[in-house]
């Protein structure tokens, strides 16, 4: 790891002026960040470390909803009991990720800067990767791309977005409010990721030096049916080959609204809202199920290795609306 | 001689991965390379000194104040192990992806290779060494002594230190992904009860190369139900 | 009798207090941090290095190259010798054999610093398209010298006349991919120089592999090397030879003048560690009428390294496992720009296992038999690879309480009949073997004068539980409690053992150690019958007995029993009898060795091994919920540890069928997924119930103790019984591991 400059600002204020610096960034569970200084892949000379700042409480809002502050921790959002009781899905997204010491140590904002698990971009030594060197090519699409996008990708880039809890936000209609030294900001969750296009090397819309303060959720219809499926190449402790956050809300067998989002398949959290659409009005059988996954993967073109992508997503959203729906 | 000369000095930007179908080059016996005198350096001469990024920075681990003077980024697990000299804790992977440096922070458990110990000014540290002595066992360490939960005993601090952590989680009624898996769907989990497939779970986190996970799941479950 | 009995490893308090020192937490005075830098290409020359950069990080004391390393004798290579002493990359000259290969070493007094410099050395490679295409290489495959100990090929019989005339037959290609051994504990060593002797503390299941190889490659004695590892964070075989980066610390250190610790990150294990290779397999059965074998055929291709040839032996077992008259078993070896393979938990067994059981599941399902039954009637009462019996094999019945233990009766004959929900569940069945071998070994016993004894022997403990069962048997075989035994390993200076590989360690100190207490017990009874002082005077020597640390009367112990009591039972604490001798302590050694036996016996360890496995009839994904295994392996030192040691394998041949695979990029030969978080070994969540058992055996020849290794069997058995448990459940033949659910969509 380089050597780096680090500071400790007590404000948040004081957290924007440090990270307008030039080489600064900010740093809080660090779990993402510091993995990738010790890889060489982030490159930061100097560290603002947010850990400290008044950003940790999850609350009410007056208009509904709830504010989660950006340094809140991954296990504390998770097992926080508005969270428990109002957003099970994130509940759930939330302890399908990493590991309990990661998820200790985890953010709300870095979790959602989390950076792609891509074999080529995570190993420095490898010249062609797009995303860490703009216009040096893309090692994955002729390379070991199993568990590379399947959806949305350019021929620029094929990385996938690793975040569970990212798929719940998406799929809950989340916004990010972030400050910088232009002031505050919202970006709608389904805008805060990026396609790759031929710029990968911008996962986000965030600008530099500009810090999430918060996630913002609405009031959500969803609490009783909800269901984040995770389907990977072990039990645990694994990234997503193909994950589904789903959720219902249901009246007199027909569904009156509908969230559904997929990881590990993408850039972004994948939500297409025209899936959603497809579910609504309509009773959760079979046909309005494969409806709605002819919608969320319209558009997929597979890989040399991530073919199984297609058909295991079909599946894993069946499954997921059919667990959310309560009848799987 | 070379058909595709491959440079990894950062100086150019050519692409170095190979276009199918280029000629191999017969590659001859290596011979001893002849020392460049511009690459040459004379061993043992040290660089010039630049600008130190250390300071102070003071610890409490295990129960004790420690003063180190460090660079910040020098990460919590290569300050216990290389400046502390506690090794207990281990590097496995030191990129958060095995949970051998686990160790409790505040209580909580996290991984010590992917944080800094600067960041950690003013917390509570307990690390293997602090939990017990080998005359003095902690309850967790009994247990996977007397349930023989270890083989080589390199992950075994990690585990240990993440066992005693999930004890009090259990206890707070901290969710798991086993929690969701064993309630009724899209239910809330009320309740969690102490079983196997929560325990594995929750401790997935500490990878055993050795495979002793049947063991440490029977130790944590003794400690967790009282029954050690 | 303490033997056998599962009490708790002896080294236990100091591993879960972390207290026990692996190799890079010794505190060396003046320790300086060296960091590998490994290569991006997989074959070339080093054309050019710029260390500029490298070499200004402060605290950066040395950039070593293979442009300015000190040179060693004979080019590096006066150590080679295969297997045991590898082809190692040390600086010494430009070529470039695979990616990941050790180029350059950075020296720095902190590890930060180290790291942060090895990160700027700038190296230039010329570099051709690499040769890294199996299936390309195939027409080239060529017959190794040796399948390890045994020949290349063997053909017994005529197997096409036998195919040609059989009732049933199967003619498969099964594949297994390469997979990396990735123990807890990365490599480490420090190493340090007082004139021109070596100190090394090595992350090394060989200790005395070690000391002769680095002696070699140094040119010095080996009495100047002396390699220290009292305890191993795993090895799985990748810590059983002296690698590069060990040489290439004990280089630095002598470059720089001061000790140098070098451990490699964890990427830096898939390369120049050694892996299990990439094997294709093809595998033919063919069986009469009455489901007895005709015809075995196992011709076996693995890759290999353009440096040197390694040879995966993955055609061993199919040579004497089922009685057969006609058998052809061949290896065939191919070179790739890729880093050499090496012994990786049960080399060729483990990967020649799951060929030739799905097989014999896919011959038995094609004919209609039960497998179980098709093994039973296949079942090879001698070795008729070497015309030899076995030296014991219980085999049959470790597949009767096997099979007992699991319900096999339970298991629907017809696959995919049986559904639980979402799940579809299988139950599947493999044999599990290895060879139980033996090498000379010695021991030194020394008491002392408070009446304690060190017992020691240049062997090693890496979980394999040595400390503990060598103290076990010790305890019986001098008579002292073994709370008074310290058992010492992990020291080249120690008498001299094998390096822990082949499942032997046990099999062969164990006979030493028994040997050498049973000459301090005679040693101790000798000095006592000739002391006027000792109560034993003048005694009848076979009157006399060691019990709990007593010399005694044999006749005043009850039959069968302990004493009653110290005092007035006549005899008295050995320590008395070293306090006489001048409070000297006294030693005594034994070597013990394998002998004809070895000719006249054909040696195993068996097992039956049963899975269920639950398969999600949508998504693929395998769970195994339960698997039994139950082995024969001659004399359990120590029921618990025996226990934990095989569900350890078990847990690896999980990996093996379910996750683990190295994915190499087909351009660069670079493993792409060289870290924890996509090279997938099993988590706990992953593992269920393992229900182990053994049955009792005593085989009087494979050693005085009765001993056979058990350090690799347990991977042995468990792919093929998950493989064929995946079939029964889904009507699915997986013939190329891992099984992911890929595979199964």
């Amino acid at each position: 790891m380089n050597d780096v400059d680090y500071r400790r600002p007590s404000s948040v204020a004081e957290a924007i002026r440090f990270g307008a610096e030039p080489g600064a960034a900010y740093v809080a569970g660090g779990t993402n960040l510091i993995d990738l200084m010790k890889g060489h892949v982030a490159l930061p000379t100097r560290l603002v470390d947010v850990n400290r700042l008044p950003l940790a409480a999850v609350t009410m809002r007056p208009e509904g909803g709830i504010r989660i502050g950006a340094m809140v921790r991954n296990s504390d959002l998770a097992n926080h009991p508005i969270v428990r009781e109002r957003y099970p899905l994130l509940a759930q997204a939330l302890v399908a990720g990493a590991s309990p010491q990661l998820r200790n140590m985890a953010t709300v904002g870095g979790n959602l800067l989390q950076r792609t698990r891509c074999h080529y971009f995570y190993d420095a030594d490898i010249a062609a990767c797009n995303k860490r060197s703009p216009g040096s090519g893309c090692a994955a699409l002729e390379g070991r791309n199993r568990i590379h996008a399947i959806l949305g990708a350019s021929d620029a880039c094929v990385a996938t977005h690793p975040s569970d809890m990212c798929v719940a936000l998406a799929a809950l209609r989340a916004d990010v409010v972030v400050q910088g030294v232009g002031g505050e900001r919202r970006i709608a969750m389904a805008r805060f990721h990026r396609l790759p296009g031929d710029a990968p090397e911008r996962d986000t819309e965030l600008a530099p030096g500009e810090l999430i303060t918060a996630v913002e959720l609405p009031p959500s219809p969803f609490a009783a049916r909800s269901h984040y499926l995770k389907v990977r190449d072990r039990a645990s402790y694994a990234f997503a080959l193909v994950s589904v956050a789903a959720a219902l809300d249901m009246r007199d067998g027909s569904v009156r609204d509908a969230a559904l989002a997929l990881g590990g398949v993408a850039h972004k959290p994948w939500r297409v809202v025209a899936a959603e659409e497809a579910l609504v009005g309509r009773p959760l059988d079979d046909a309005t199920i494969a409806a709605a996954s002819e919608r969320a993967l319209a558009g997929a073109r597979p890989l040399r290795e991530n073919a199984f992508k297609v058909e295991l997503a079909r599946r894993a959203i069946a499954r997921a609306l059919q667990t959310a729906g309560g009848a799987a | 001689m070379s058909s595709d000369v491959v440079d990894h000095s950062g100086l150019s930007r050519r692409h170095f991965l190979q276009a199918a179908g280029a000629a191999a080059a017969v590659v001859p016996n290596g011979v001893p390379a002849q020392p460049a005198m511009r690459d040459a350096l004379p061993l043992g001469a040290p660089s010039a000194a630049k600008t130190t990024t250390e300071r102070v920075v003071r610890l409490r681990v295990n129960g004790a104040d420690r003063e180190l003077t460090i660079e910040p980024r020098v990460t919590l697990l290569d300050a216990l192990r290389e400046v502390l000299a506690l090794t207990g804790t281990k590097k496995g992977c030191d990129r958060g992806q095995c949970g051998a440096c686990t160790v409790l922070v505040d209580g909580r458990r996290i991984n010590a290779c992917l944080t800094l110990a600067v960041m950690h000014e003013g917390s509570e540290i307990t690390t293997i060494e602090g939990l017990g002595t080998p005359d003095a066992l902690h309850p967790m360490q009994a247990a996977f002594l007397s349930r023989d939960a270890f083989q080589c005993g390199y992950c075994t601090p990690g585990q240990i230190c993440s066992a005693v952590a999930l004890v009090g989680e259990l206890k707070a009624q901290a969710l798991s992904a086993a929690t969701f898996e064993a309630a009724p769907a899209g239910a809330v989990p009320r309740t969690i009860a102490i079983s196997d497939a929560e325990i594995r779970e929750r401790m997935s986190g500490n990878v055993c190369r050795c495979g002793a996970y049947v063991n440490i799941v029977a130790a944590v479950r003794a400690v967790a139900e009282g029954k050690a | 009798m303490i033997t056998g009995q599962g009490i708790d490893r002896v080294d236990g308090r100091l591993k879960v207090t972390g207290r026990a020192p692996y190799a890079a937490e010794f505190a060396v005075p003046g320790l300086v941090h060296a960091v590998l830098v490994t290569s991006t290409v997989a074959s070339g020359r080093i054309v050019r290095m710029d260390i500029s950069g490298a070499s200004a990080v402060r605290g950066v004391v040395a950039v070593l190259t293979p442009m300015n390393a000190p040179r060693l004798p004979q080019g590096g290579k006066a150590g080679v010798n295969p297997p045991a002493g590898r082809v190692l990359s040390l600086l010494q000259d430009d070529l470039v054999a695979y990616n990941r290969q050790p180029v350059a070493v950075v020296v720095a007094d902190t590890l930060e610093r180290a790291a942060q410099g090895a990160r700027l050395v700038r190296v230039v490679y010329a570099s051709g398209t690499a040769k890294l295409d199996f299936a390309a290489a195939k027409p080239n495959a060529f017959p190794p010298q040796r399948a390890n100990r045994e020949p290349t090929d063997h053909a017994r019989g005529d197997v096409a006349a036998a195919v040609a005339q059989a009732a049933t037959s199967v003619d498969v290609v099964y594949t297994t991919p390469v997979e990396h051994h990735n123990p807890m504990e990365p490599h480490a060593t420090i190493a340090a120089w007082e004139g021109d002797k070596l100190t090394l503390h090595d992350a090394t299941q060989n200790v005395g592999g070690v000391r002769t190889t680095l002696a070699k490659i140094f040119g010095i004695a080996p009495e100047n090397v002396t390699v220290l590892d009292p305890y191993v964070g795993g090895g799985f075989g990748c810590k059983g030879s002296a690698w590069s980066h060990v040489a290439l610390a004990a280089l630095a250190a002598k470059a720089v003048g001061r000790p140098v610790k070098l451990v490699l990150e964890r990427p830096q294990m898939f390369g120049p560690v050694g892996n299990r290779p990439h094997t294709e397999q093809s595998l033919g059965l063919a069986a009469d009428g009455a489901g007895k074998l005709v015809a075995v055929r196992h011709a076996t291709i693995s890759e290999t390294s353009t440096i040197e040839d390694w040879v995966e032996t993955s055609s061993l077992p199919a040579r004497h496992l089922y009685a057969c008259a006609n058998v052809l078993s061949s290896h065939r070896i191919l070179k790739l720009d890729i880093a050499t393979p090496t012994f990786t938990r049960a080399p060729g067994e483990a990967s020649g296992n799951f060929a030739l059981e799905s097989a014999i599941d896919e011959l038995a399902a094609r004919a209609g038999i039960d497998p179980l039954e098709l093994r039973l009637r296949n079942d090879a009462e001698r070795d008729e690879s070497k015309g030899r019996p076995y030296s014991s094999k219980s085999l049959r019945e470790c597949y009767r309480v096997g099979a007992e233990r699991f319900g096999w009766s339970r298991r629907a004959a017809t696959p995919g009949a049986r559904r639980d929900g979402r799940w579809l569940v299988g139950s599947g069945l493999a044999t599990a073997t290895y060879p139980a071998n033996r090498s000379p070994a010695e021991a030194l016993v020394r008491l002392l004068p408070d009446g304690s004894v060190v017992v020691a022997s240049a062997t090693h403990d890496l979980g394999t539980g040595t400390y503990t069962v060598m103290s076990q048997v010790a305890a019986d075989a001098l008579g002292v409690p073994i709370a008074r035994i310290r058992f010492e390993l992990g020291d080249s200076r120690l008498p001299k053992a094998p390096g822990a590989g082949g499942s032997q360690s046990a099999a062969s100190v164990s006979p030493a150690v028994h040997a050498a207490c049973k000459a301090m017990q005679k040693k101790v009874i000798e000095l006592a019958i000739a002391d006027p002082r000792s109560f034993a005077y003048r005694v009848d020597p076979e009157q006399l007995t060691v019990v709990d640390g007593w010399l005694r009367l044999a006749s005043a112990l009850p039959a069968g029993g302990r004493p009653i009591a110290a005092a007035g039972a006549g005899g008295e604490p050995i320590a008395a009898i070293v306090a006489r001798n001048g409070g000297t302590p006294l030693e005594t050694r034994a070597e013990a060795a394998p002998g004809a036996e070895r000719e006249q016996y054909s040696m195993h360890g068996f097992g039956a091994v049963f899975a269920e496995v639950r398969v999600d009839a949508a998504l693929g994904v395998v769970r195994v919920p339960r698997i039994t295994a139950v082995y024969a392996i001659g004399t359990v030192l120590n029921e618990k540890l025996a226990r934990s040691q095989m569900q350890g394998g078990i847990v690896w041949g999980m990996g093996m069928a379910l996750f683990e695979e190295s994915l190499r990029d087909g351009r660069d030969g670079r493993i792409v997924n060289a870290n924890l978080a996509e090279y997938h070994v099993p988590v706990n969540a992953d593992v269920a119930a393992i229900d182990v058992a053994f049955v009792a055996e005593s085989d009087p020849h494979v050693n005085p103790l009765g001993v056979k290794g058990i350090g690799e069997i347990g991977i042995t058995g468990v792919p093929a019984a998950i493989a064929n448990a995946v079939y029964n459940a889904t009507g699915k033949r997986i013939r190329d591991l891992p099984i992911t659910l890929d595979k199964l969509l």
